[in-house]
């Protein structure tokens, strides 16, 4: 039996627009893009060049300062496009796509046989290492440096959330193997947190792996809120992260011996009007199932991943590469709300209190949209962020640490044990709409240059 | 509504960068967002937001004021016809309290507002909503006779010394309506304190005028303008068993006057009853700590029950709810101490913060002849103390934290 460990604070807002879980297909593209952006904190190192064909699972670039961290084309084709923006910056590598996909052969293995280094030298030469995060910093795990523990999510409480139980089914055998690949990669212990409404037997009854229950409202399934609270990050300690759908495509590589980085993945948000879930592989354009499928005549935002973390996109973009979620929400720059401030409407929805409350009834959705709704302020409210941050830290003097670059506080107050999805909901209820995601990233940024 | 909006669309490229009005760019953004709710969307971190923002909390606490600063106009035509010695309505007393505090809310907020204007401008920022809360607070805590011009110097050297000097809205270290009232009581203590300023025998923008004598107002025999503060810090009864409490013309007070407010004080803080609806508002909305209201009361509970125990004289012996419910001790704890810029920022340190700030309200009133009243110096004395309260809750935490990496270390 498993651990319950109950996460009291947190929010969930009520969006309207959950996917249906109903499967309506796989949904491939011509024309498939890889973001190097999407991979935070690496330095893109050309390995292929325009006119090229590729593989699924040949190296289209590689980090700078890690030439073995390679990062794989989803898809075989012709790469027709590398193309670059402001400083040469990368902006997306495109390859048109072969009818037949073709997979480099890296070659089916056993993994209780294989070492280590075995292990990782397999995951990195597939160029599937991505996959793996780690904390400190929320970047992409050091392979040089062995992790202390591994930590892995088995569900995703954030708003709109595609189900990790519908998305895992017929995926037990790679999820269990994946989760042996990274028992070898660690000294120390897998822990694999599941939800206890958890109904998968690939997550509930997973083997080698030190299993926990977490009970309670977003950010329960986020990976830093369980790492705080089985064994958090101290100075000096490095922890891997990653979550459950991404151990299975590791656990795909050895159990086929291909790269398959096909994705299932959730349409949801309020302006869809058939949500439901979707095949397909990372940098897959959109456009097929945006087609007549969302609300039209208003300007809308387009989000890879959730509305809280995600990506912004356009209607042509693509599916980015850590996301199994997409979701269209209004823009919401055409209204016009005269007084807000005044107003008494019960369908501004407010995570406190400062709206009417008592026509709420439990079960109302919103259809919020991506106005910030307020002037950004210095921080006047106190236990704001406090209700919706459960980890043993004091988020607000977090934040102002960061923001005066103070290291040594920085590091009392815990900042090696956060990303900047840890400070999402903060953001959601501040009153005085400070950009925290983007303070945290900045001086996490910031402070890996300085200690590094 | 869709005219006005259409309005400042077309005379929004007049405030804008090169526009001929760009120097009053700030008013311009003031008001539009007062008027509408802006609609920039998010470009980076969350797509979506939650719908209060600093307009709508500052907005609840003004409501919140409302009760109370609604009776203290009532209050002061009360107090002002009884000291004279007419009989009217209740339309009339309250209209002449209205004209006697309206022009002090407005110099409060013309002279504050002009300054935060003038400084968003300069410093090329969205104009604060901090002030629409502190301006309304200033005249509810003054005593009704203060003069205009003091009014407005108190609330200028307030805003600029207190606050803007700090960097605005959320970076102040005091009270910004405490700062002002403490301006005044020690630049002009007896403009401040006395029987003659809580209640005002003089008429308000031309009502309520009295019969003159030798150019003073005539009073009623046996007038006094002693708040019930006073009039126990000035007493000799021995005990406070033989003491008691009187109104304007000599009549005593009962428990029920003190707390539906019919006593003399400042605007704000007389009525107890009102000021529990906004302590309701303010707790229900989430908007004001109740931590730190109950604590200040549990503070002052802790020390009046230690010193009834010694007490030795009538001030000492008084009991808690007089304590309670007289001068400014409700209406600092609801509003004045839950200042969240100047409290204590941690919910522990709430705690510790209010239980000081009863304390020490209730031990100057006990203790120091010289000030009936403690809720402000104790207040802004906590203010001063609040990041000290803070530093030692997250040290906690932060030991914690490095004990940790103790630990692992010897692992």
């Amino acid at each position: 039996m498993a651990d319950r460990i109950l996460i009291k604070k947190g929010l969930q807002i009520p969006l309207l627009g959950e996917p249906d879980e109903v499967f309506r297909g796989r949904v491939t593209s011509e024309f498939v893009k890889v973001c190097p952006e999407d991979f935070h904190g690496i330095t893109p190192k050309v390995a292929v060049k325009v006119n090229d064909r590729v593989k699924a699972g040949t190296a289209l670039f590689y980090e700078k300062r890690h030439p073995e961290m390679l990062f794989a084309s989803p898809v075989s084709g012709v790469v027709t496009a590398i193309e670059r923006g402001e400083k040469r910056r990368i902006l997306h590598f495109t390859v048109q796509a072969d009818k037949e996909i073709q997979y480099e052969d890296f070659g089916k293995k056993d993994v209780a046989s294989l070492s280590s280094d075995e292990v990782k030298k397999s995951i990195l030469d597939a160029g599937i290492w991505f996959l793996i995060k780690q904390r400190p910093y929320d970047l992409i795990a050091n392979p040089d440096k062995a992790p202390r523990d591994i930590f892995v999510t088995g569900f995703d409480t954030a708003p709109l959330a595609p189900s990790y139980d519908f998305i895992l089914e017929g995926q037990e055998a790679d999820l269990q193997t994946g989760l042996d690949a990274l028992t070898k990669l660690t000294a120390g212990k897998v822990y694999l947190s599941i939800s206890p409404k958890t109904t998968n037997k690939g997550l509930r009854n997973a083997k080698n792996v030190i299993i926990n229950e977490f009970d309670g409202p977003h950010p329960a399934g986020n990976v830093g809120v369980q790492i705080n609270h089985l064994s958090p990050v101290n100075r000096g300690e490095t922890v891997w992260t990653l979550n459950a759908l991404d151990v299975a495509i590791i656990g795909r590589l050895f159990n086929k011996g291909v790269v398959d980085l096909t994705r299932t993945v959730a349409l949801t948000g309020s302006e869809v009007k058939q949500t439901g879930y979707y095949q397909m592989l990372i940098g897959t354009e959109l456009t097929p199932i945006f087609k007549n499928n969302v609300t039209e005549g208003i300007t809308l935002r387009y989000i890879s991943g959730n509305p809280l973390t995600g990506t912004k996109i356009d209607e042509n973009g693509v599916l980015r590469a850590y996301h199994s979620q997409v979701t269209v929400i209004p823009e919401g720059k055409e209204v016009l709300e005269p007084l807000g401030w005044a107003s008494l409407s019960p369908n501004r929805y407010s995570a406190g209190c400062t709206y009417p409350h008592l026509k709420r009834n439990p079960g109302k959705k919103y259809r919020l949209d991506a106005r910030i709704k307020g002037g950004q302020r210095a921080i006047i409210m106190s236990n704001e962020y406090d209700k919706v941050f459960p980890m043993d830290i004091f988020p607000e003097q977090l934040i102002k640490a960061i923001i005066a670059f103070n290291i040594d506080k920085m590091e009392n107050l815990g900042i090696y044990e956060v990303a900047p999805e840890d400070f999402a909901l903060c953001e959601f209820v501040d009153t005085s709409k400070l950009e925290l995601q983007k303070i945290v990233r900045t001086g996490l940024d910031m402070l890996y240059k300085e200690m590094e | 509504m869709k005219a006005l909006r259409n309005y400042f669309d077309k005379i929004r490229p007049n405030f804008e960068e090169g526009g001929k009005y760009h120097w009053l760019h700030s008013v311009y953004e003031g008001f539009e967002s007062f008027l509408f709710v802006p609609n920039t969307t998010s470009k980076s971190g969350v797509h979506i937001h939650d719908s209060r923002d600093t307009k709508r909390t500052m907005s609840i606490v003004v409501v919140a004021l409302m009760p109370a600063l609604l009776f203290g106009m009532y209050n002061v035509g009360l107090q002002h016809y009884m000291a004279i010695g007419m009989e009217v309505g209740f339309w009339t007393r309250f209209f002449y309290g209205l004209l006697a505090v309206l022009p002090q809310i407005v110099i409060s907020y013309v002279v504050g507002l002009g300054i935060e204007f003038t400084v968003a401008q300069m410093k090329g920022e969205e104009i604060a909503e901090g002030f629409l809360v502190t301006g309304i607070l200033i005249p509810m805590i003054l005593p009704i006779d203060t003069p205009l011009w003091m009014v407005a110097v108190a609330t200028a050297f307030a805003v600029i010394f207190a606050k803007e000097v700090f960097g605005g809205t959320g970076y102040n270290i005091f009270n910004v309506a405490l700062i002002a009232r403490a301006f005044l009581f020690f630049s002009y203590p007896s403009k401040m304190s006395g029987d003659k300023v809580f209640v005002r025998t003089g008429s308000a923008l031309g009502m309520g005028h009295p019969e003159m004598v030798d150019g003073v107002a005539k009073t009623v025999d046996g007038f006094s303008g002693a708040t019930p503060l006073t009039q126990l810090a000035t007493t000799d009864a021995p005990h406070f068993a033989s003491f008691s409490f009187t109104g304007v013309t000599g009549q005593p007070l009962s428990l029920s006057d003190m707390f539906w407010g019919f006593i003399p004080g400042s605007v704000g803080e007389v009525s107890t009853f009102a000021i529990l609806l906004g302590a309701i508002l303010l707790i229900s909305t989430g908007v004001g700590s109740w931590k730190t209201m109950l604590s200040v009361f549990l503070g002052g509970l802790f020390t009046i029950t230690l010193v009834n125990l010694f007490a030795v004289n009538a001030t000492m012996e008084m009991p808690a709810y007089y304590h309670f419910l007289l001068g400014g001790f409700a209406f600092g704890a609801v509003f004045m101490a839950t200042d969240p810029v100047t409290s204590a920022r941690t919910e522990k340190g709430k705690w510790i913060y209010g239980f000081l700030i009863g304390l020490i309200a209730v031990t100057i009133r006990i203790f120091n002849p010289g000030y009936p009243e403690g809720m402000m110096l104790a207040i802004l004395l906590m203010n001063a103390f609040a990041p000290l309260i803070d530093f030692y809750v997250i040290d906690a935490n932060v030991k914690q934290r490095l004990k940790r990496v103790g630990n692992n270390k010897r692992k």
